[in-house]
């Protein structure tokens, strides 16, 4: 390491701030809005009392964001103290926040577009918790230091001195923009504007209206508000595909010593880091719309709570293996992560015939398969999902069956996993095979906890 | 290997509980009844709340009988449900924390749920209607189990 990028000496033990900068990073978007904003609701008041009370106003806010975002750096410090990361801040209450590196599931470096241009970035650690803040977040560090402290927190939880350099990573995988595009914009949603838009006619032909100055003014009002409801559909999927897009440009996957290097993002960056170990399972979904194509979507999960109360963040949160990809590419990543996993499955897992009366639909996709390390389910009607699981990280395992399935003397077996969003779901096995495979599965996790040990 | 059960006292507990509302359910039913159509009114009202009783009884009665736990070498299962049978297997390993609760009719009962917690949320190990000595000495057993046999996540 040349002497000029030397340790950020808070990775050394000593209290620091975080980049001086980042009040400007943090509020620079929100604070450029407001201004405009109020510019706009300035000029468009006449009276010249009521322009004062509004400068006043605005004025006042920005002073206060600007305010608060620079006390909440000047009392946020942090530090790396053996294998703990240590960050303290809060001005009014104080929270001390002690991160064990040992168990840190994720590193993920983030960078927002603010925090993009003035050359910074922010370092998230994903731990397993109960708790709702439990992403310890140092947000904002220079670019250089957030690569740092990324390259340490990752050797430190791997049990390494926090002097090794950052392996590097090899491409795996890539996903071409063009195709990202397309696959965003094939969504199912597009039914409503298209009905909307069906029933819109149906009305303007049944009941024609006067060509002018309308008769039927009643039909005329129906017609266009049936067109502006489709409109907003369509403006509310382009944006949802828009978003998608954003966050997945640029896709690649590449493949390190210490985990995954995932980087995508076209106007936020970022680059997250998942170790092997820590994924707790894999999920290839094939939506209906894609499937003349094709494409599939890989997913990946790891031990971590549940942002359900902000969905943006969920989806931020979820880690992608690949937004789209060939059928070919994902059972290749996927190989590469399980080898022995066969995907899809061969028919060799198929629930019994009888099956087919409770799910019509789904029987052709149902299947289980598993060896001593993994374990694969096939479920799905409209959206075939598979989902694997590492059995050393099943939680638990649930056998379940309803009035329905017990006629039919089938059963349904759900095994846990720590990921909290999926569940690898051996649907509809006979009653006998169901019982059997609890038994089983419990003793191969079992023995898959001792070898990983 | 038997499974065992929860206390008969739950069943007590179940019973009050039903008897109670029903209690409630009869004079505000009966009542109504009664004010509205007379007589008729009356007997019908009561017919309704004495059938809804009794065929809740059975209810009740077949989930009880269905709860069932088993403590073995490597982990718990806990079975459950009348209509939806449920078997849960959560091995001593995964075993995030126990936390046992205790609800107000459940207090008078001495009575205690205990609930297994893994890093999954959707693991619904629960063992409802056990002594409070019972639930303690279960808790007790169960944490020092996961912590002899606990593995990282």
């Amino acid at each position: 390491m040349p002497a000029g990028s030397s340790q950020a000496p808070a990775l050394a033990g000593t209290w620091c701030r975080l980049h001086p900068l980042s009040p400007v990073a943090r509020i620079g978007i929100t604070l450029g809005a407001v201004l405009v904003g109020g510019v706009s609701w300035v000029a468009g008041d006449q009276s010249s009392s009521g322009r004062t009370a509004q400068t006043v106003v605005i004025a006042a806010a920005a002073v206060l964001g600007v305010t608060a975002a620079v006390v909440s750096w000047l009392v946020t410090r942090w530090r790396v103290v053996g294998d703990e990361l240590q960050i303290d801040t809060g001005l009014v209450y104080r929270q001390s926040l002690r991160f064990p590196l040992r168990r840190v599931q994720a590193v993920d470096v983030v960078a927002p577009l603010t925090a993009r241009v003035l050359g910074l970035a922010e370092v998230r650690i994903v731990s397993a918790g109960t708790g709702h803040h439990q992403h310890g977040r140092l947000a904002y560090l220079s670019n250089q230091d957030a690569a740092l402290v990324r390259a340490q927190l990752l050797a430190l939880a791997h049990g390494l001195s926090p002097e090794t350099p950052e392996p590097p990573a090899l491409p795996l995988f890539r996903v071409d923009n063009g195709r990202l595009i397309t696959a965003s914009l094939l969504r199912g949603l597009w039914l409503i504007p298209l009905l909307l838009l069906a029933v819109a006619a149906a009305v303007a032909a049944i009941n024609p209206g006067a060509p002018a100055g309308g008769a039927h003014p009643d039909t005329t009002d129906t017609v266009a508000s049936l067109i502006s409801a489709a409109v907003t559909a369509v403006l509310a999927i382009g944006l949802e595909a828009a978003r998608a897009v954003n966050g997945d440009f640029d896709f690649t996957v590449g493949e390190a010593p210490d985990g995954l290097r995932l980087h995508r993002g076209l106007l936020q960056k970022r680059h997250e880091t998942v170790p092997y170990g820590r994924i707790q399972a894999v999920r290839l979904l094939q939506p209906l719309l894609w499937r003349p194509f094709g494409w599939a979507r890989v997913e990946l999960d790891v031990a971590r709570q549940p942002e359900a109360r902000r969905q943006g963040e969920a989806r931020q949160l979820a880690h992608l293996l690949a937004p789209v990809a060939t059928l070919e590419q994902a059972r290749w990543l996927i190989g590469r992560l399980a080898p022995g996993v066969p995907a899809p499955l061969t028919r060799s897992g198929a629930p019994p015939r009888r099956a087919i009366l409770r799910a019509p639909l789904a029987y052709h996709y149902l299947s289980i398969w598993h060896d001593g390390r993994w374990l694969v389910t096939q479920t799905g009607r409209l959206r075939p999902a598979l989902v694997i699981v590492p059995l050393e990280k099943a939680q638990s395992i649930r056998l379940e069956s309803g009035p329905l399935l017990r006629a039919l003397r089938l059963a349904n077996v759900r095994i846990d996993t720590a990921g909290r969003r999926w569940v690898a779901e051996a649907l509809c096995r006979d009653e006998g095979e169901a019982t059997l495979l609890v038994e089983q599965l419990g003793g191969l996790a079992r023995q898959a906890r001792r070898l990983s040990w | 290997m038997e499974y065992r059960r929860p206390s008969p006292r739950m069943w007590i507990a179940r019973q009050a509980v039903l008897g109670t509302s029903s209690l409630i359910l009869l004079a505000v039913l009966g009542l109504g009844g009664a004010l509205l159509a007379g007589g008729t009114g009356a007997v019908i009202g009561i017919g309704v709340v004495v059938a809804f009783a009794i065929s809740s009884w059975f209810v009740e009665r077949g989930r009880y009988r269905s709860w069932g736990y088993l403590e073995r070498d490597e982990d718990l299962v806990v079975r459950r449900g009348l209509l939806f049978h449920r078997l849960t297997v959560v091995p001593f390993g995964r075993m995030q924390f126990v936390d046992v609760t205790a609800g107000p009719v459940d207090r008078i009962f001495d009575l205690a749920t205990v609930q297994l917690h893994t890093a999954a949320a959707a693991t619904d190990a629960r063992i409802p209607g056990l002594r409070s000595a019972d639930a303690a000495g279960l808790r007790d057993r169960l944490a020092q189990l996961g912590e002899a046999r606990a593995s990282g996540l």
